[in-house]
């Protein structure tokens, strides 16, 4: 009996020894949880952020930079406040908010930091030092933040900020994480991959306490960070800047770009903001302020505001109606005013008078023979066919789908085709008496401010445009981007321009109110548009480029209730011409004018 | 006739020695892991590191082997009960003047060292114990030798939990070992064991659930057996005291223990519902063994341990080491020694001609198997956490001396195995 309970005792010995070698195999060989838990402990993934690409302008100003600024971490374990309440008031944070911080923290890591306060700036940064000394388990972190030496521009430069959950799920690439930051707007968004540069990432590993013990397998996994590319644009600060001014306290948009290349040398939607208050740490405060603004400063108005197109519009119908051989430049037509209204005195005018004088009728007119030229027997299928050709000549000028500038969310404007009018009519029975008012740029005719100045730049460039563009070089070896110097022509032969060319020279050398933008030593051609409004003030709307041989530039205006095209519109396109060409401008009364801004009597 | 003490070398059963020593050594190089810290320029004889200092204790163990080992064999049967008076008296006076280590105030200290006097009580008790049953005319079915003998394990067991070291104090069930092999029913070992598992059960299934089980079992076996009624009281008293057991589960977790040992329960039941607070040992320790995968990272590349995630790594999770760097096989090949090891003793114990070397053996081996099991099973989540060390491995010199002086006993006895015949 003896001998049984030793060899039960011995037994239970066995038995014990491989329950344990058992669970053993079970934990460390087939279950590789632990093994990863493991390494979550010790390796801390530091992401080293690259600077973002700088900005500069055409003249190598830099317009968009960097600036530090300071985050404070927290590491939960670590914390040992004995004065929670001073904290809190030395942070100006009230103690629900910091117990509300700290419990996040907590709730992410307990021996790993997490961001606590954001974005302290340098002045903060120093009182911020002495007092962390006291506070253990606090600590701080640099980072940049974007910085702009100018105040303009803020829509086209756009802003980056903390990446939203929603994006954060669409984003494909898989590159960002919670709490990275992105460009959401403007050139910030369309160039982000260029401007971001590449994360890079440097395991290492830590000990309980947070503490450094030296690289993880080696560095076997380090990634080098890659600074973002910096970016040279085709605006001209200065003259950006300028153009600011002058849209100061109006509701609109100045486009003016360099024809023959495509570049934008300024890109003015007003009301704008000054694009230092989208940094830093107040950037929540300030957008909601700027986003229940009712005059939208966020919203730009550059390339999203659709407007009907105005006067304007009657140089596309010229060429248009010069390539289909329907007129020719010598053609006159009466000025009929019970076809349309029209104003001034004249009555018989050719081609060129008729774009002088912006004879409602003489467009409807010229419109007519271009959509009815009686290629079909049945008016109804003439008119259908007419339009669809109509609509592809005006397509070929950019207009009626988006232009494609380096921006997001440009709109494409409207240009009216046949199944348009189907639905809008709900038959087939509607011929050019009931769509005459696309021929003077009234009517369905949506157009974008940037398409009125790619138009420009088309009649200055006799036929061809290239995308307008904010970004001209890349990097360090200043690479253009292909799609920027491909030209795309008009189905308009350049001899027909000539004699557009000539009438807006002549719009600005002898118009009535087009004095405005006629310069002394330079010729400027140009033309207005006054886009009416039942309830309010007219739009004020001018086109121009100069000089009119050897175009510098190309301007579209657009003065929202500015009243007729000749004044602010006018005004500020001949002050813009001049200071881009002259580098300066001598007329400081049609400053003051344009800066008082009493465009209505 | 010879000397009594007169002792071969040959006679020393060295298997035993051999795989003390491995284990000591194999301890020895994991405490230094434990500490080592590529970036500092250490040495593994450096005396202030843990490593260093455990070294001088190899060297006072050693001493005190050597004592052992030229005494005369009579002395520990003559004087073992002198022996656990002393150390009853130590336990005393370290409640008056110990000093307080982590919690316990179970720690004396001279000058640089301190000695902790609970680690001694355990072979003093063995001997105590094995003096106690060597009794030639003593009689086993009087109850009130058993109480005398609970008594003497008890005594020590209840100064030592006074010490606030539960731990330790619980190593003296070790002797349920003892008294099974010399002949206590295993009805109470069973009644032992089946009331561990009830306890256990409760805490992880629910008190509701595991007395509706038990009414289910009791009313099928009432229902299928013979309806005596001797067999129906039978079932319905045994049935009452079990629901009694599991009804003051409650009241033992939230009464009768301090509130970290009611931690260390939760945690042993489920140690993911907190693994930051009272689950982080747990969670810690099995992360460690567990990443160390088949043959482990390597010789002082461990982490998780070297790295401070894992407390007390050196003293009562040593294991965690073993399992991170030298990986499931180092962790069998350890287990397969303390198996050997405790294998050895319990043959020693046998082939003992006296019945005080054979009892006082089967107390050496209840010790270290109760620590084996103890230890390795809390630090992989089988048992909740009692803080006790690994025999000759954990770091800690009242331990390794304790423990040296346990087995070298043995070990002396077991050379004049021969000569004791005569008495």
């Amino acid at each position: 009996m003896k001998d049984d309970r030793s060899i039960a005792i011995r037994l239970s010995f066995i038995l014990i020894g491989s329950i344990f070698i058992i669970k053993l195999f079970f934990i460390q060989v087939l279950d590789e949880n632990y093994r990863l838990a493991a390494e979550n402990n010790v390796m801390q993934r530091l992401i080293q952020y690259p600077y973002r690409g700088l900005i500069y302008d055409r003249n190598n100003q830099l317009i968009v930079y960097n600036k530090p600024v300071y985050d404070l971490m927290v590491v939960p374990r670590e914390v040992e406040l004995k004065d929670t309440v001073g904290f809190c008031q030395q942070l100006g944070i009230s103690t629900d908010e910091f117990h509300e911080k700290l419990s996040k923290a907590k709730s992410y890591s307990w021996y790993k930091p997490s961001v606590f306060l954001k974005q302290f700036s340098n002045e903060d940064f120093a009182s911020m030092q002495d007092l962390l000394v006291d506070y253990p388990g606090f600590y701080i972190t640099p980072r940049t933040v974007r910085a702009y030496p100018y105040h303009g521009m803020a829509n086209a430069l756009g802003y980056i900020g903390e990446i939203s959950k929603s994006r954060l799920e669409r984003d494909s690439s898989s590159y960002y994480r919670q709490g990275d930051y992105i460009g959401i707007s403007g050139l910030e968004s369309e160039y982000e991959e260029l401007l971001r540069g590449k994360r890079g990432v440097k395991y290492r590993m830590v000990n309980v306490r947070g503490l450094e013990k030296g690289s993880f397998k080696a560095g076997k996994w380090d990634t080098i960070p890659q600074i973002g590319e910096n970016l040279i644009s085709t605006i001209d600060i200065d003259l950006q800047e300028y153009a600011e001014t002058l849209m100061e306290g109006k509701v609109g948009s100045v486009i003016a770009l360099e024809p023959a290349t495509g570049e934008i040398l300024s890109f003015v939607s007003a009301p704008s903001y000054n694009p230092n208050i989208l940094t830093g740490r107040s950037y929540s405060e300030y957008f909601s302020v700027l986003s229940k603004d009712s005059l939208k400063p966020l919203y730009n108005r550059a390339l999203m505001a659709q407007y009907r197109p105005g006067s304007i519009f009657k140089i596309v119908q010229a060429l248009v109606a010069l390539q289909e051989g329907v007129i020719t430049e010598n053609t006159r037509l009466r000025c009929n005013r019970s076809i349309i209204g029209c104003h001034g005195p004249h009555s018989f005018e050719n081609l060129q008078g008729a774009i002088t004088n912006s004879c409602n009728p003489y467009f409807v007119q010229v419109s007519r023979k271009m959509i009815n030229q009686g290629i079909s027997e049945d008016t109804y299928e003439d008119t259908r066919i007419g339009l669809e050709k109509w609509r592809a000549h005006v397509a070929s000028f950019g207009f009626g789908s988006p232009v494609g500038i380096d921006l997001p969310n440009e709109k494409g404007g409207m240009v009216p085709n046949v199944s348009y009018y189907d639905n809008a009519y709900q038959s087939k029975n509607w011929k050019f008496s009931n769509i005459q008012s696309i021929a003077i740029g009234e009517g369905e005719n949506l157009v974008v401010p940037l398409q009125m100045a790619n138009f420009v730049a088309i009649v200055a460039n006799r036929g061809f445009y290239i995308k307008p563009h904010l970004i001209k070089a890349i990097g360090e070896h200043h690479e253009s981007l292909n799609e920027y110097r491909e030209k795309h022509y008009t189905m308009v032969d350049s001899k027909y321009f000539e004699v557009a060319v000539e009438a807006m020279a002549e719009v600005v050398r002898s118009g009535t109110g087009q004095f405005r933008a006629k310069l002394p030593d330079i010729e400027v051609c140009g033309k207005t548009g006054t886009v009416q409004n039942s309830n309010t003030p007219d739009h004020s709307v001018f086109i121009a480029f100069a000089p009119k041989d050897d175009p510098k530039i190309a301007i579209s205006v657009y003065v929202e209730q500015g009243g007729q095209g000749a004044r602010a519109g006018a005004a500020i396109a001949g002050l813009m011409i001049e200071k881009y060409l002259n580098g300066c401008t001598n007329r400081t009364h049609m400053e003051e004018y344009v800066l008082k801004g009493e465009f209505i009597y | 006739m010879k000397r009594p003490d007169d002792i071969k070398a040959s006679k020393l059963d060295w298997l035993t020695i051999l795989v003390v020593v491995a284990l000591a050594m194999a301890g020895w190089l994991n405490i230094y892991a434990v500490v080592f810290d590529d970036q500092l320029d250490q040495n593994i004889f450096d005396l202030s590191l843990n490593s260093g200092k455990q070294l001088l204790w190899f060297g006072i163990s050693i001493m005190m082997i050597v004592l052992i080992m030229i005494m005369d064999i009579r002395f520990f049967d003559s004087f073992a009960y002198p022996i656990y008076g002393i150390i009853i008296l130590l336990l005393v006076s370290v409640l008056v003047f110990g000093t307080v280590v982590s919690g316990s105030k179970s720690w004396f200290e001279l000058g640089f060292i301190r000695f902790q006097p609970a680690e001694f009580a355990k072979f003093a008790t063995a001997l105590a114990v094995a003096k106690f049953l060597s009794k030639p005319q003593l009689k086993l079915n009087k109850l009130k030798n058993w109480a005398l003998l609970g008594l003497i394990v008890g005594i020590p067991a209840v100064l030592i939990a006074l010490q606030g070291d539960m731990g330790s104090a619980l190593v003296f069930c070790a002797f349920i070992v003892v008294f099974y092999r010399e002949g206590l029913s295993p009805l109470f070992v069973l009644i032992g064991l089946i009331t561990v598992a009830l306890f256990v059960l409760t805490l992880l299934t629910g008190q509701l659930y595991l007395i509706i089980g038990i009414l289910v079992v009791a009313s099928f076996l009432i229902a299928l057996g013979k309806r005596t009624k001797k067999r129906i009281s039978a079932i319905v008293a045994i049935a009452i005291v079990t629901i009694g057991v599991v009804m003051s589960v409650d009241y033992v977790v939230n009464s009768v223990m301090l509130p970290h040992q009611q931690n260390r329960v939760k945690a042993f039941i489920n140690p993911e519902a907190d693994p930051l607070g009272y689950g982080y040992n747990v969670t810690q320790s099995k992360i460690a063994i567990g990443s160390g995968g088949f043959l482990g990272k390597g010789f002082l590349e461990g982490t998780q341990t070297k790295f401070d995630f894992v407390p007390e790594q050196s003293t009562d999770f040593i294991f965690c080491t073993i399992g991170e760097e030298h990986g499931w096989l180092g962790s069998t090949i350890l287990i397969v020694l303390f198996v050997i090891l405790l294998l050895r003793i319990v043959f020693i114990a046998e082939r003992q001609k006296s019945n005080f070397s054979r009892i006082y053996g089967y107390g050496v081996a209840g010790i270290i198997f109760f620590h084996f099991t103890v230890n390795i099973g809390m630090t992989i989540g089988l048992f909740p956490v009692i803080g006790i060390p690994l025999p000759f491995f954990s770091y800690g010199g009242s331990s390794l001396l304790a423990f040296s002086i346990l087995i070298f006993i043995l070990l002396k006895m077991d050379a004049h195995r021969m000569q004791v015949l005569i008495r």
